[in-house]
């Protein structure tokens, strides 16, 4: 029998089938955060429940925390107190690992998992997040669930799954200079709509992902959510396991040797069925920016916002929606349009990569006049390390903001968020409606096209810029 | 969990694709950990005109603002429904609603599973049917209810035609009995302790202590 890389990781958690097809999973780990892990939380409290293996349990601060220099408990959000105190009270009276405002570890749970090896290849883990995709990168079996489903995690150590369909996406040749991951997944999800993964696991391969760096791949597998998948998973290779050597959570010693061991099983078998396959040429793959409200709505830095849909139904009136609220119109340039902010932060771009691309691009240079620019590092671990690289300062001579690590204006919480009309070019993963602040219009990009666009005030080819 | 096995209702017609959870249950509105009272804010974006300010109103376009819906207890909407972030607070306010099941072509995964952990029917039914399911809702939405059997697993519509649907039947068995997704797992207590006896020897390096 052929396996997949998700045949195998979830052929070894099977606890038992269910007759309707779906299957018992081991979960072996559960991270939380203050905003959805704490209505699981409260929840097994309420239920006087327990949760079955604290060890395997951990907790972050990112969604509601300010991430302004000082902050405290006090958050700009109305109400955000309560969840940090809660999340707070309840993981200690659970025994499980907090990371703490002020703890060095504290940061985006999905920037946090993978740097303290607590995510590592052929585990399953989940999180009451959709982005939990993104250790997909590592190898991982990781999926976002709603609160119910993490309660059950945590009280059961299990979850049921029906099997999902199984899709490889082949990123063939190799990238062009300039072009990240982030146009990868954004160039994919484009061409195959935002539903183009719906009820299937898929496997990035081929040799542009080989050639992708460890927190690329992170990248790339964040925004599998957005293409409506299961999730996306990268085979293990000599990378990651270089990457999580040493980390504070995974093995070490002999048990090491054992996971090295295991994971070096973790491929693809040649002639292994996948349900579809899509080839991508990365030949054809420019810097992307989108300039609707889902990120199937993207397209290439040098394009043009598409003609109406000409078929009257629910895709044309979507589109219609998505102009109205973006203030575009059909065979619009995308490059030249003035942008008032830039937002650099995410589980999908905020990692030290991240940083060190945009900072050689604003080295030496300065944020247009009018523009307000923001850099919000992944993780406490990120920002440290980058200042330590004396980044902070590449950043805060271009005029950006310089700030403590969390979720941040990836999202609008009711606290921090943009103002209504004002267009952002932004390196996060979700343009929805509101998603940065009420009638606020997000472009989503890679950090580099985002550093580029702050530069000159309008959004900007990073290919462009030239030296200095 | 409220069990659910036949229910007749206004169909309320939201024929958009990719309708995300940031939609159905704005961020901005999930004030405190609690899984109640969230109706008020379900769809805040679309439903309020200056929402939080004195100028507040509602916005007599949306359609649950439109008379004839406001008692409405099931969606219709295009594809890729609940797409979006993983929070369970967009059921929540669903149900809080009184939203009893939603008709779409495809779901997003996460919503799909957090319906059913709550007792709101997930139904996938094709994009064509829908909008002739609109169409026969809209000539007079309160007569024209719609009819939903989740043991034959039908949704009946106009002049008694039905559309069959399919349903996992874990799911199914779920919804009907109004169980509880951790008690019966709990009942499987020794596969789960035999099956990591054995997955101990064979990966310890994935466990913690
Ligand atoms: S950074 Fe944004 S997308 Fe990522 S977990 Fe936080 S809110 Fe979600």
């Amino acid at each position: 029998m052929k396996y997949t890389l998700f045949d195998k990781v979830w052929n070894d958690h099977v606890v038992t089938q269910q007759d309707d097809g779906a299957d018992l999973l081991h979960i072996d780990r559960i991270f939380l955060h203050e905003r959805t892990g704490s209505a699981a939380l409260a929840s097994i409290e309420e239920g006087e429940r327990k949760i079955k293996n604290p060890a395997h349990v951990f907790c972050t601060m990112d969604h509601i925390v300010d991430t302004f220099p000082g902050r405290t408990d006090q958050t700009t959000m109305p109400g955000g107190s309560e969840f940090i105190k809660v999340t707070r009270d309840l993981s200690l009276k659970g025994n499980i690992t907090l990371f703490d405002l002020g703890d060095e570890r504290q940061g985006i749970s999905h920037v946090v998992s993978p740097e303290q090896g607590i995510a590592l290849p052929g585990c399953t883990v989940i999180c009451p997040d959709s982005h939990t995709c993104t250790l997909g990168g590592l190898g991982a079996l990781a999926t976002g669930v709603g609160s119910s489903e993490c309660e059950h995690a945590l009280v059961t150590e299990t979850l049921r799954f029906s099997k999902p369909k199984q899709m490889r996406v082949v990123f063939a040749g190799q990238l062009k200079s300039g072009v990240s991951a982030k146009d990868m997944i954004l160039h994919l999800i484009a061409a195959y709509s935002a539903a183009g993964g719906s009820g299937y696991a898929i496997e990035f391969a081929g040799p542009a992902v080989d050639s992708l760096t460890v927190e690329a791949r992170l990248t790339l597998c964040n925004m599998a959510v957005e293409f409506s998948a299961f999730t996306g998973i990268i085979a293990p290779d000599d990378k990651v396991f270089e990457y999580l050597k040493g980390r504070p959570y995974a093995p070490s010693g002999e048990s090491w040797q054992q996971a090295k061991e295991y994971w070096a099983t973790l491929s693809t078998d040649d002639g292994a069925h996948f349900d579809q396959e899509i080839v991508i040429d990365c030949a054809t793959i420019s810097p992307t920016v989108t300039w609707g409200t889902s990120p199937q709505e993207a397209i290439s830095i040098d394009g043009q916002v598409p003609p109406l849909v000409l078929e009257e139904g629910d895709a044309r009136r979507s589109m219609e929606q998505s102009l109205a609220y973006m203030g575009l119109k059909p065979g619009q340039s995308i490059q030249g349009l003035p942008i008032q902010v830039a937002f650099i932060g995410s589980c999908t771009n905020s990692r030290l990569s991240d940083l060190r691309i945009a900072a050689a691009i604003l080295k030496g240079r300065k944020v247009a006049s009018g523009v307000r620019a923001i850099c919000v590092p992944g993780s406490t671990q990120v920002k440290q390390t980058a200042e330590k690289e004396g980044l902070d300062q590449i950043f805060l001579n271009a005029g950006f903001e310089w700030r403590e690590s969390g979720c941040s204006m990836c999202f609008y919480a009711g606290g921090e968020g943009f103002v209504s009309g004002e267009r952002v070019i932004t390196s996060t993963n979700r343009n929805f409606e509101g998603r940065q602040g009420p009638g606020c219009r997000s472009h989503l990009a890679s950090p580099a096209t985002v550093a580029a666009s702050a530069i000159n005030g309008a959004i900007t080819d990073s290919r462009k810029m030239g030296a200095l | 969990m409220k069990k659910f096995v036949t229910h007749r209702g206004t169909a309320a017609p939201l024929l958009k694709i990719n309708i995300d959870t940031d939609a159905i249950m704005p961020s901005r509105e999930m004030k405190t950990v609690s899984k109640t009272g969230l109706g008020k804010s379900l769809f805040a974006s679309w439903r309020f005109i200056d929402r939080g300010t004195d100028q507040e109103k509602l916005n007599p376009e949306f359609v649950l603002n439109q008379q004839e819906y406001s008692q409405a207890s099931i969606l219709l909407t295009g594809r890729n429904m609940g797409c979006g972030s993983s929070r369970e607070f967009a059921v929540w306010a669903l149900v809080d609603f009184g939203i009893r099941a939603i008709i779409a072509p495809s779901f997003g995964a996460i919503f799909f599973t957090n319906c059913i952990r709550n007792g709101l029917l997930p139904i996938v039914l094709d994009e064509q049917v829908i909008a002739s399911l609109a169409d026969y809702v809209a000539l007079n939405p309160q007569a024209n209810q719609l009819n939903i059997d989740l043991k034959t697993c039908h949704v009946i519509g106009p002049d008694g035609m039905t559309y069959p649907f399919e349903l996992q039947s874990g799911f199914q068995v779920m919804l009907l009995e109004g169980l509880d997704a951790i008690d019966v797992t709990n009942k499987l207590g020794k596969e789960i302790d035999a099956f990591k006896t054995t997955d101990i020897q064979k990966r310890p390096w994935a466990y913690l202590n």
